[in-house]
């Protein structure tokens, strides 16, 4: 049995090769100017290093380029089709005028090298949002080099590392609660610390007395994720902040949560030293199927010496300059300057709010979270009845009794026209469905959303298979893993 | 505020639904001695326009409408308009990580040609999804060396990207991973004899770059053939990917760690860019990064998925290959464009207009100043040392709207009055002309001075 969906209504789709596929000889999609120099003897000139072949890549022309990359965008669901509910992810709309003030020419085509007298535009871009940051984090410094929010995590840990080497012992682990993200412990990794897990308590948080007992010298810093990734704001952070400054050791706060708090509360006033953003969820920047991302550090003041290299600095003479001669700098974690675009769009986002726009923004983010937990509240079993911030975790207990699974429900989602939430995270809720909604979405939406969890878990009951098959309406479905995996096909290959 | 699509009377009904008095009750969870009672000190809420506005007046300071001659591992090419139309269908732009795989098949298949066309081009087996940009790839891959032969130690070509090497030291200093440096000849290319005074049986990978920072082509093969002999492993960097439609791609080489930034992606102040890393199959489960892969449904049907994520971070934290989460898709989908437009004919072709550009700079540029590294090969790029320092004639060449070489003693001091240029299809014959000339008046005039001086000392 079938239910109708009040959202989604299939529509063909068309089909579509590999470019490959379509290519043959004598095709193009380019056309070149004459070129105004002689004309060179690549042979002559490159010897035994010059190409000759360039093998199968494709020939085509610029209308199959058109439709093909057309078609295959027709098959990917997005924040522009609907709601995007990816718990932690922070899936919000992405502004166009975001995507038109990156394109304008001076900002598109500076070159990282140019001088400085013409590169002015471009550094007031870095030091304007990186006040702007500081102030909604309530932290003194931040460094705009990382390029994503792991790459931050690594950034910070690097001074946290310096700072304690700086003090004579640069310590040898990161504690890190069973609920943070799988990039906390990698990143720790990298750094070449060694992870300790930290658990939770009943309420989903920090478990005090385990902190106290596991805190010494030996611990570099906490990572904590505040709201955690149960959507649960950290109660006891300042007694969490303490226990750690009293061992000297620092608090690193992952910041990818940060839509439930812009506006409202400022990590540096309770207790953080250091955390990092990401441009890509709180500000707006778009996720572009997996990336660009960006991921600012954050830090106090103590840290400040560290910071990667350079820094934006303002000479004498009021014009802004690169300082490269940070003797304590952590060194550099990329060229140039960071993933500067996607700090022109998430400034673009914050010059579009300003303060009060940003407040409601954060207040509707949890609004719309508490809204969806109470619409399906005894419908999905909700593990942690602590208060819900921006994101609410339930578990598949009740629909596991019937043989299904938070991944089944959440394929079946796609058939009513949704992408599925965040399945199977966080690890401390078994068969979790982490639900994040954002401020995105209008009454309507979140009401079919609710509609659609609602009816789906009638189906559990009614017709299980239905969910299990899921989902219907694709042009794939159920792709086999283990399959792609065992045996990898990672590229096309012609066969001649 | 517009982003927002709730009217006052929702709000009211979905706190009343929530069972909740006030927004105020949304927030207890937070401790009030913390919550924020006044407004954020940011610039006020702006109108579109107005947005407009400020970052137009951004692009005037920043200068628009100079004529460049800066390469360094960021390039300016020309841009098929057709990028910007596909990459800013909402279903790309506006798209998660495709996690799930039936609602991404558009992102996972244009991934898929992407890896295939990357292999094409470097000879190499298996390519990933992208990586943050061409510098931590580079650290990536010799992070992954050290995994697969199980040694600590690097040695990297002081002719690799400056910055690229800062980057690794970032990274190889809390790995414990001892770097060592290798010099460069007469001719620009890595000093054969450096390198292999450098290897030790502790030296997991040699990582140079080809064409190199000079913009001189190496000679891989020398260079592979010595690190096998002794065991160790080659990594190659490539920065102008667009040198790979006339150069003949490292294919000795184990790993190959490139930047794509030529392929079609905004100079933009140096990002958002496009990594990448290529190797052989037999590495590829220390390969960090996203990959996708080949396979079918459950009808039959071909589908491509995100694979062999056992060696990421979600799933092995801290034992994963990386802790790389994101990696760049829309840019990794813009060179992937760039690479469909161009194609098997048109790359070649591009990267000849290059080749002819430079060729016809260089050339005239030694009939006044000197230029470097004649003994080799070079792509688009070239080192021209001249008698006064550069910074002067550039100040000078700004005044003409444009911008000329990138001056090397910040990198290398021992290179003294050197520049880095840069030509590619798009530098025009009257534009190296113009800066030629510069150059040679600034020789003449360093020269006359210099008689003038000698005359008066007589």
């Amino acid at each position: 049995m079938r239910r109708m969906t009040r959202k989604a209504t299939r529509h063909a789709s068309q089909n579509e090769g590999l470019i490959f596929e379509k290519s043959s000889a004598g095709k193009a999609a380019w056309k070149l100017p004459p070129l105004d120099v002689p004309e060179v003897d690549a042979a002559q000139l490159l010897g035994s290093s010059e190409r000759k072949d360039l093998g199968s890549m494709p020939e085509v022309s610029e209308i199959e380029i058109i439709r093909h990359f057309t078609r295959l965008s027709t098959w990917n669901y997005a924040i522009d089709l609907g709601m995007y509910p990816l718990g932690s992810c922070t899936m919000k709309y992405n502004p166009r005028v975001n995507e038109a003030v990156a394109r304008v020419e001076g900002i598109a085509n500076a070159h990282p090298y140019q001088p400085e007298r013409i590169s002015q535009g471009a550094l007031r871009i870095i030091k304007t949002l990186s006040e702007c940051l500081i102030e909604i984090t309530g932290m003194d410094a931040i460094t705009l080099q990382p390029a994503a929010g792991a790459h931050g995590e690594m950034t910070g840990l690097l001074m946290v590392r310096a700072y304690h080497q700086a003090q004579g012992n640069a310590r040898k682990k990161i504690l890190i609660p069973d609920s943070a993200h799988g990039t906390n412990p990698a990143s720790a990794a990298i750094v070449n610390y060694a992870v300790e897990n930290l658990k939770s308590d009943s309420r989903g948080m920090v478990d005090l007395a385990a902190l106290e007992a596991q805190m010494n010298e030996d611990v570099a810093a906490l990572m904590l994720t505040n709201p955690n990734t149960l959507g649960v704001f950290e109660q006891d952070i300042i007694r969490i902040a303490g226990i750690l400054h009293a061992k000297g050791g620092l608090l690193y706060m992952d910041g990818a949560n940060m839509n439930a708090l812009v506006g409202k509360a400022r990590p540096g006033d309770f207790g953080v030293d250091v955390m990092h953003l990401n441009l890509h969820k709180t500000f707006s920047t778009p996720h572009g199927g997996g990336g660009p991302g960006s991921g600012p550090v954050a830090i106090k003041k103590i840290l400040e010496p560290f910071l990667p290299k350079p820094v934006v600095i303002t000479h004498p003479d009021g014009t802004l300059g690169f300082d490269y001669n940070r003797p304590q700098s952590v060194g550099r974690v990329r060229a140039f300057y960071g993933n500067f675009g996607m700090f022109v769009r998430a400034l673009a986002y914050i010059q579009a709010n300003g303060p009060d726009g940003l407040r409601q923004t954060t207040e509707d983010a949890v609004l719309n979270a508490n809204y969806v937990r109470k619409g399906l509240e005894g419908v999905y079993d909700l593990p942690y009845s602590t208060p819900t911030m921006h994101e609410v975790v339930f578990s598949d207990k009740l629909q596991a009794k019937n043989g299904v699974r938070t991944m089944d429900i959440a394929k079946r989602l796609i058939d009513y026209g949704f992408h599925p939430y965040t399945t199977a995270f966080p690890l401390i809720v078994p068969g979790a469905l982490m639900i994040e909604p954002t401020e995105s979405e209008p009454k309507e939406e979140l009401d079919l959303f609710i509609e659609a969890m609602k009816s789906i878990a009638e189906e559990v009951e009614e017709d299980p298979q239905t969910v299990l098959d899921a989902p219907h309406s694709t042009r794939v479905s159920r792709l086999d893993e283990t399959a792609a995996a065992r045996k990898p096909v990672l590229r096309w290959k012609p066969t001649s | 505020m517009r982003y927002l699509p709730k009217s006052p009377a929702d709000r009211e009904a979905m706190l009343q639904a929530t069972g909740l008095r006030s927004v105020d009750d949304l927030f207890t969870p937070i401790p009030a001695e913390y919550r924020l009672t006044r407004d954020l000190r940011i610039p006020r809420q702006m109108a579109e326009s107005e947005i407009v506005d400020w970052f137009r007046q951004r692009s005037h300071e920043n200068g628009e409408g100079y004529t460049s001659f800066l390469g360094a591992g960021a390039y300016l090419h020309y841009r098929p308009v057709v990028i910007d139309a596909l990459i800013s269908r909402g279903e790309f732009l506006t798209a998660y990580t495709p996690y799930q795989a039936e609602i991404s098949q558009g992102t996972l298949q244009s991934i898929f040609e992407f890896q295939t066309m990357i292999c094409e081009l470097t000879g190499m087996e298996v390519a990933n999804a992208s990586m943050y940009d061409g510098s931590t790839a580079a650290a990536e891959a010799v992070m992954m060396a050290v995994r697969l032969t199980g040694r600590r130690s690097v040695v990297v070509a002081r002719s690799l990207h400056p910055e690229y090497r800062e980057v690794l030291a970032t990274y190889a200093t809390h790995q414990g991973m001892p770097v060592s440096v290798a010099g460069f000849g007469d001719d620009g290319r890595v000093n054969l004899k450096e390198l292999e005074k450098a290897i030790t049986p502790e030296t997991a990978c040699v990582l140079m770059q080809s064409p190199n920072f000079f913009g001189t082509i190496e000679d891989v093969v020398a260079i592979a053939d010595l690190a096998h002999r002794h065991g160790v492993m080659l990594v190659v960097s490539i920065a102008e990917a667009v040198s790979l439609g006339i150069v003949e791609p490292p294919r000795q080489a184990d790993i190959i760690a490139m930047e794509a930034q030529s392929f079609g992606v905004p100079l933009g102040f140096g990002g958002p860019y496009c990594g990448v890393i290529a190797t052989r199959e037999k590495y590829v489960r220390q390969m960090p990064g996203r990959l996708v892969g080949q396979t079918t449904d459950k009808h039959g049907k071909r589908g491509f998925v995100l694979t062999l994520a056992t060696r990421e971070q979600h799933i092995r934290r801290e034992k994963a290959t990386s802790n790389i989460c994101t990696n760049q898709a829309l840019v990794a989908l813009m060179v992937n464009i760039f690479m469909t437009v161009y194609g098997k004919v048109g790359l070649k072709e591009l990267a000849r207009q290059n080749l002819a550009k430079t060729v016809y700079a260089a050339g005239q540029f030694a009939k006044y100043g000197k230029v470097l590294f004649g003994g080799a090969p070079r792509f688009n790029e070239f080192v021209v040392t001249t008698s006064e320092p550069p910074h002067a004639i550039n100040s000078r060449l700004l005044g003409h709207k444009m911008v000329g070489g990138l001056p090397l003693k910040k990198f290398y001091p021992e290179l003294g009055n050197a520049s880095l240029w840069c030509c590619t299809e798009l530098t025009t014959r009257s534009a190296i002309d113009t800066a030629v000339g510069l150059v040679a008046e600034s020789e003449r005039s360093v020269r006359s001075a210099k008689e003038e001086v000698e005359e008066v000392a007589r």
